[in-house]
């Protein structure tokens, strides 16, 4: 790994640390879901009613970390906090590794 | 801008996964044959990159939330067709993994923010830069006349315009399922809102905001880049070819 390479995964690791604020900041400015990427309780409260389809398939999985989060639904903020770079630094290692294994196996040129 | 499970009716996502499989499979084949090695680390890291700059999610005050894909970049550093993987990557590691975005929505989700987005961002800064030549280092020594603006400008635009561009086709997605899925009585069935309230919604929160942000990234890291590593960024070493 070129000392370049190395200071951008270094970059990549501090924006995990920093990631939280993806979740405090909303939280201080009163900002809620993503337009379009409601659960189907905040639904119920803007229509008064939830959509037949999405309703079946609204829990069709159970993502292990769902919204990056390591508690329940009640966790506390410091919980959401912890989860929520732990997810940046588990993504990170994910998705790096995923895509070193693909390439990995296609690619041959030097 | 990641739709979750059952906000799109199956003949919406359906068809969405056919698309999406397509473009992977053209783009594997692409980095088959043309990616050499020494880029692969920087895949990766864009990789990881889009998914870490997502989780960034940016406040409208006492409304909703939205961020960057960092597909602009990827789309300059990798060229089109590698960037459609690296944000497929984390697009469905964001699925899978954490919930984020629907499992049914992965091919929709995939086709809006990394095939879209992409390809929109690198025709734009194409378009943008037209002409200008030699746009390797030399131009980046404060000595360049006018390049550094353009260039500034091109990147710029190639986020915002691909980010916002990106927003308004997933608001379509959104818009036509009450018209293509509703019961009996004439209830939605999927996402409830109508064209005329997505459409708007989502195309105004990116041109505002998001759109902003990710043309900014664009801008900052792709300098950043052409200072430290020119011979990474795909956009110029195409030019040179």
């Amino acid at each position: 790994m070129t000392g370049f390479q190395k200071k951008l995964w270094i970059a990549l690791i501090i924006m995990a640390l920093l990631s939280p604020l993806g979740i405090i900041l909303p939280q201080k400015f009163n900002a809620g879901d993503a337009w379009g990427e409601w659960g189907t309780d905040t639904l119920e409260k803007f229509l008064g009613y939830v959509p037949e389809g999405l309703k079946k398939m609204a829990d069709i999985w159970k993502a292990p970390i769902a919204d990056y989060n390591l508690g329940d639904e009640n966790a506390s903020f410091i919980v959401q906090i912890v989860s929520y770079i732990i997810s940046g630094i588990l993504g990170i290692t994910l998705v790096g590794g995923v895509v070193y294994l693909i390439t990995r196996l296609l690619v041959k040129k030097g | 801008m990641h739709i979750p499970d059952g906000y799109l009716s199956p003949q919406t996502y359906l068809p969405l996964y056919g698309v999406s499989f397509a473009f992977w499979a053209i783009a594997l084949r692409k980095l088959k044959s043309e990616l050499s090695v020494k880029h692969i680390p920087y895949l990766a890291m864009t990789a990881a990159f889009s998914f870490i700059i997502q989780m960034f999610n940016i406040p409208i005050p006492g409304g909703t939330t939205g961020h960057a894909v960092g597909a602009g970049i990827a789309a300059l550093l990798l060229g089109p067709w590698t960037a459609v993987i690296a944000v497929s990557v984390a697009l469905i590691i964001q699925a899978i993994v954490f919930g984020d975005g629907g499992i049914t929505a992965i091919g929709a989700n995939c086709f809006n923010m990394a095939v879209v987005m992409p390809f929109t961002s690198y025709w734009v800064f194409k378009l943008a830069m037209g002409k200008s030549k030699n746009l390797s280092s030399p131009l980046f020594s404060k000595g360049g006349k006018g390049g550094f603006a353009r260039l500034s400008i091109a990147s710029f635009l190639s986020g915002y315009i691909g980010l916002s561009i990106s927003a308004v086709i997933t608001a379509v997605e959104f818009g036509i399922q009450p018209i293509i899925a509703a019961d009996a009585d004439g209830k939605p069935l999927y996402a409830p809102y109508p064209l005329s309230v997505a459409v708007p919604v989502m195309a105004l929160e990116h041109l505002l905001l998001f759109g902003i942000i990710e043309g900014v990234v664009t801008a900052m890291l792709l300098k950043y880049f052409l200072k430290h590593e020119p011979d990474a960024v795909y956009a110029i070493r195409g030019d040179r070819q």
